[in-house]
């Protein structure tokens, strides 16, 4: 695997995708939250109305508030509340964009073993990020 | 002369930072008390302050557990997790959501630093970060099923184990391996990274790869369940089981979290458990907490940050361990 100053190839290209990545979640993540709070983008729950339900279990709170879970709330992006979820989701996604990016390299350096451990683990994320796995509940 | 100023500005600046942690959590209890007590005549979860109070408070927190966690070289999500969760009215799914997202951001800045300069390293993170990352997922599901208080007294417990690792563990700065281990000679996990305190470039390779995979996995399980960074454990299983230099050690564990952690946190954001009140306050106050932090790092002294970071936690654990046992409401 080539190296530039001592750091792989692979290892950089990682580095890149994850600071281009870091720096889209964050400016999606605050720019939707000066929407949200700003009012610009109505939620779908008033602000006044919030400290009725945070403090209540996830299950009761998506009942309440008749919240979508899964990816249900992309249906609600309009909403400034569900609008910030796009820059988490931007933000948990990087990881799965930086072992993509990867990957062609492991595959071309012949590295099999590590190949193999980076496609796994793009599984493992996607699979999370599917909504398949999200615990007990509606 | 001037050590005498420097010793008085550190010892003040630890006075000065516990002091407003007491403050604010003092703050917080009495805000909950009422919120608590306003509820149950009420009959709903209401809060005897204005919405907009607790965001505030959870930035100005949040802003003191990024200066600390730099200084005391523990990840924000051990500390967020126990104080935001036995101190704010917030439910504690949303809380772990919440430190779930805030670890991973915090983590994902580092990240490209770290791995540039050769501190932290891939090929020794992506095997431990797959099974932590299975694990973390698992634990994430778990912890959403179980009910709070049952939460609570474990995440009670953990608390006070972590406080005692905190404390009993001496971190060897280049640890002595022998030999690598044949698993690790396999993946080619070893290394050279350049030491700027003194110019050397240090080799380093590992030993014990199949125990720290499966530690790892219990590491993951415990972050995925509460929502606490896995520094705590992973940067001493790293150092003091598998072998790995301290500086090598702290910054691949501080990248494991930004992969482990993403795994557990979609599982808490497809479960709806992410309150973007909560996350982004809770994001932005450590961001600027940890610069901050990064400038004290130089003139503060560790050992004691760690005793007042111990302090915190144990406080904390047992808030959350009387809370869950319903003693402390």
């Amino acid at each position: 695997m080539a190296e530039k100053g001592g750091i792989s190839e692979v290892q950089e290209r990682y580095a890149r995708v994850l600071l281009a990545g870091k720096r889209a979640g964050l400016f999606c993540l605050v720019v939707s939250f000066v929407l949200y709070l700003s009012g610009w983008c109505a939620p779908h729950i008033p602000l006044a109305r919030l400290p009725d339900y945070w403090g209540l279990p996830v299950e009761e709170y998506l009942a309440a508030t008749g919240s979508p879970a899964g990816w249900g709330w992309l249906a609600l992006a309009g909403h400034g509340d569900f609008m910030n979820l796009a820059g988490i989701a931007v933000l948990a996604g990087a990881t799965v964009a930086c072992y993509l990016s990867v990957l062609p390299l492991l595959v071309r350096g012949k590295d099999r073993s590590y190949a193999v451990i980076v496609a796994l683990e793009v599984m493992v994320l996607l699979l999370a990020a599917s909504g398949i796995l999200k615990g007990a509940g509606p | 002369m001037f050590g005498t100023v420097q010793r008085m500005v550190r010892r003040s600046s630890i006075i000065l930072v516990a002091a407003w942690l007491a403050v604010v959590c003092g703050v917080g209890v009495a805000l909950a008390s009422d919120g608590e007590a306003a509820a149950a005549s009420a009959g709903v979860a209401a809060t005897g302050a204005p919405w907009w109070v607790w965001p505030l408070l959870l930035l100005a927190v949040c802003f003191l557990l990024g200066v600390v966690s730099v200084l005391a070289g523990v990840g924000g999500g051990v500390l967020f997790v126990p104080i935001v969760g036995g101190f704010f009215p917030f439910g504690l799914d949303f809380v772990r959501g919440a430190a779930l997202v805030m670890g991973v951001a915090g983590t994902l800045s580092a990240g490209p630093r770290l791995l540039r300069q050769g501190l932290a390293d891939f090929r020794l993170a992506a095997p431990l970060a797959l099974v932590a990352s299975c694990s973390s997922m698992a634990g994430a599901m778990i912890g959403l099923v179980l009910p709070a208080d049952v939460v609570n007294i474990a995440l009670g417990v953990t608390i006070l184990a972590i406080v005692v690792i905190l404390l009993l563990s001496r971190n060897p700065e280049y640890p002595e391996v022998p030999e690598a281990d044949a698993l690790s000679q396999a993946l080619r996990i070893t290394g050279i990274y350049h030491e700027a305190a003194t110019g050397r470039d240090i080799p380093w390779k590992v030993h014990r790869t199949p125990v720290g995979l499966l530690l790892f996995v219990a590491v993951g399980m415990i972050a995925g369940m509460f929502g606490l960074g896995a520094g705590w454990a992973s940067t001493p299983v790293l150092n003091l089981v598998m072998g790995v230099p301290l500086k090598v050690a702290v910054s691949t564990s501080s990248f494991l979290i930004s992969i482990t952690g993403t795994s557990a946190a979609w599982v808490y954001i497809n479960r709806g458990a992410v309150l973007p009140v909560l996350v982004v306050p809770s994001v932005i106050g450590v961001m600027l907490g940890a610069r901050l932090g990064v400038r004290l790092l130089a003139r503060a002294k560790p050992s004691s940050i760690r005793s007042v970071v111990a302090g915190l936690l144990l406080f904390s654990g047992v808030r959350a361990l009387l809370k869950g046992l319903g003693v402390w409401n």
